[in-house]
């Protein structure tokens, strides 16, 4: 029996020339990520080993973006901690505010993520680089100090889903819409424990932004991974960022896949998923009525450039509704940048929303879009659990920047083609 | 090893947003932590919770955040053991890597109420429900697993095979 792409990795990774469902392995690490939160938990850890210092300071990615820039005293702290942890370690690749992005926006736009890659992250978002083929997987603050200090990393071995993905997608259907559908229908623990391998000739259709917000949110389906082939995009997309070398696998023809669907790209119609988990979905035609107060656009699921541009295509010429708050994130500088020079935040900015510095602020009920008692969000970012925007009687319904955005200017939940 | 404590019983999909809100992670200490542990599903959970008690949930317990400082709230809060019918993989390594004994067993999360009084022996895997006087065997952990969990931790464990 042969392997799925994602077993053919950590193969590769752990040195073996074969691995089955099951199997626990050591793997050596491409890439070692944490963030202002996650880190300093670890940094204490490291201080129990007896060996002491990292096993390759650049192979290390340290990103303070949770509560950056620092939104109290006791972030601030944090965020020392990891200053100081990277200037004593020599860390490369440490990303200081002015610099620094949404860690999972950042990292491959930086060009630290490739192909064939193994790379854990204290964050559970870092499953968004499967989208260029690499094998990345969320972790906490003890396994992200076991691999700094060693360079490895353990790994029971997953088996996993196919998802064959066919057709083309209509013309407001993004990687959101699709990755909503799929966890509405599998569940928000279908994939526990599995890889999620999307394949399919729909793939083509599908920009690297669309494929990073689909990996990115195989964690609310309970997946290990979400990976994506390496075809022609990907290599432009490397060839713009990166010159790290990089290792392409495939799956093979014979390889087990513990369930198969077939998900019709042409037939998805933008999907919002209601208080308060991700697998709750519907389609935009079945939401009815929904008054809101406030909605986020950004965050590591949606804040990369495609994603300004739709919401700046559907918020141009026009104004967010009476009483709307509407918080537009670019997920990196660069991204900002840019969307400065192709004169999207003056759209953003003159129909009525506010732009910020990149950060995770409001996506986990951090900063910068708290909710109060009984106020309901349109967001694009990736979990809707009770509390996590604000108060426990906040409601976050999750969307793709479209929707996002023809909700801002309607005040209700809406699509793109109802405005 | 045994735990032995009065129940607290969960559903489904307990995330750790709600095991431990993202609003007081500015703090990683275990004790500031376990002070608001499970408060937006439970706020009367710290306030009831004695040294030794047990969580019980059904599946997928954990789930959301790779945020160890959910485990590390549970634990700091005296809770000896959690059961559940599953686990989110990322709270279940963090679980095993901070010591945080955790068990599955889909038999026990169902059949255990709240407020019954259970007893854990970790060694054989038996959970008994003392206040119904019914017996559950749950998973036994891979052998790996074991002695990172009798090395009382990763870190342990790794400084033990150098």
């Amino acid at each position: 029996m042969g392997m799925t792409m994602t077993q053919k990795i950590l193969a590769n990774g752990a040195g073996l020339e074969k691995v089955e469902a099951g199997q626990l392995i050591m793997a050596k690490l491409n890439l070692v990520l944490g963030n202002d939160i996650t880190s300093p938990v670890a940094i204490h850890e490291m201080e129990k080993f007896t060996s002491k210092g990292v096993f390759d300071k650049d192979k290390i990615a340290l990103v303070p973006d949770h509560f950056v820039p620092n939104k109290d005293i006791k972030s601030a702290e944090h965020c020392k901690c990891v200053r100081e942890f990277a200037n004593k370690n020599d860390i490369t690749n440490y990303f200081e505010v002015g610099e620094m992005g949404i860690e999972h926006a950042l990292l491959p736009e930086k060009g630290l993520t490739v192909p064939g890659d193994v790379i854990i992250g204290a964050d559970s978002h870092t499953c968004t680089y499967g989208a260029l083929g690499a094998f990345s997987t969320g972790v906490g603050s003890t396994d992200m100090a076991a691999g700094m200090a060693t360079g490895e990393a353990w790994f029971k071995v997953p088996s996993a889903i196919k998802f064959n993905l066919v057709g083309k997608p209509a013309k407001w259907i993004s990687g959101k819409d699709i990755i909503l559908h799929i966890i509405g229908l599998i569940g928000v623990d279908g994939a526990l424990y599995r890889s999620m391998e999307f394949v399919g000739e729909g793939i083509k259709y599908l920009s690297m932004d669309d494929r990073f917000t689909i990996a990115n949110m195989a964690i609310e389906a309970g997946g290990k991974n979400g990976i994506f082939p390496v075809d022609d995009q990907t290599v432009a997309y490397l060839k713009e960022h990166t010159k790290r070398e990089y290792k392409v696998f495939e799956a093979d023809a014979d390889a087990h896949y513990d369930e198969e669907y077939t998900i019709e790209l042409d037939k998805l119609k933008p999907t919002v998923s209601f208080p308060h988990l991700p697998e709750n979905t519907h389609t935009i035609d079945e939401v009815g009525d929904i008054k809101i107060d406030q909605v986020v656009i950004g965050s590591c699921t949606n804040g990369r450039l495609e994603d300004m541009r739709v919401a700046a295509s559907i918020l141009k010429g026009r104004h967010i509704a009476k009483g709307m708050r509407c918080i537009v994130i670019p997920a990196t500088q660069n991204v900002y940048l840019q969307c400065m020079e192709e004169g999207l935040l003056k759209t953003f900015i003159e129909s009525g929303c506010v732009v910020s510095t990149p950060t995770c602020g409001p996506c986990l009920g951090g900063y910068m879009g708290i909710l109060a008692e009984g106020e309901r969000c349109v967001s694009t970012t990736n979990r809707n659990f009770v509390g996590r925007m604000g108060h426990i009687n906040s409601e976050i319904y999750l969307a793709s920047p479209a929707v996002a955005a023809a909700s801002a200017v309607r005040g209700c939940i809406a699509g793109p083609e109802d405005i | 090893m045994k735990a032995e404590g009065k129940v607290f019983k969960y559903g489904d999909n307990v995330d750790t947003d709600v095991i431990i809100p993202a609003r007081y992670l500015n703090s990683s200490d275990p004790k500031e932590l376990a002070l608001h542990c499970m408060e937006d599903i439970d706020k009367d959970f710290v306030n009831n919770v004695k040294q030794g008690d047990i969580i019980v949930a059904d599946k997928n317990f954990g789930c959301g955040s790779s945020r160890e400082h959910a485990p590390i709230a549970i634990k700091a809060a005296g809770v000896s053991c959690v059961i559940a019918e599953t686990f989110a993989r990322i709270f279940y390594r963090n679980s095993i890597n901070i010591g945080l004994p955790i068990m599955e067993c889909p038999e026990a999360a169902k059949a255990i109420k709240a407020g019954d009084e259970v007893e854990v022996d970790f060694d054989s895997g038996v959970i008994t429900d003392k206040t119904t006087g019914e017996s559950f065997k749950a998973q036994p952990f891979p052998e790996f697993m074991q002695e990172i969990i009798k090395a009382e931790g990763l870190i342990n464990y790794i400084n033990s095979k150098k």
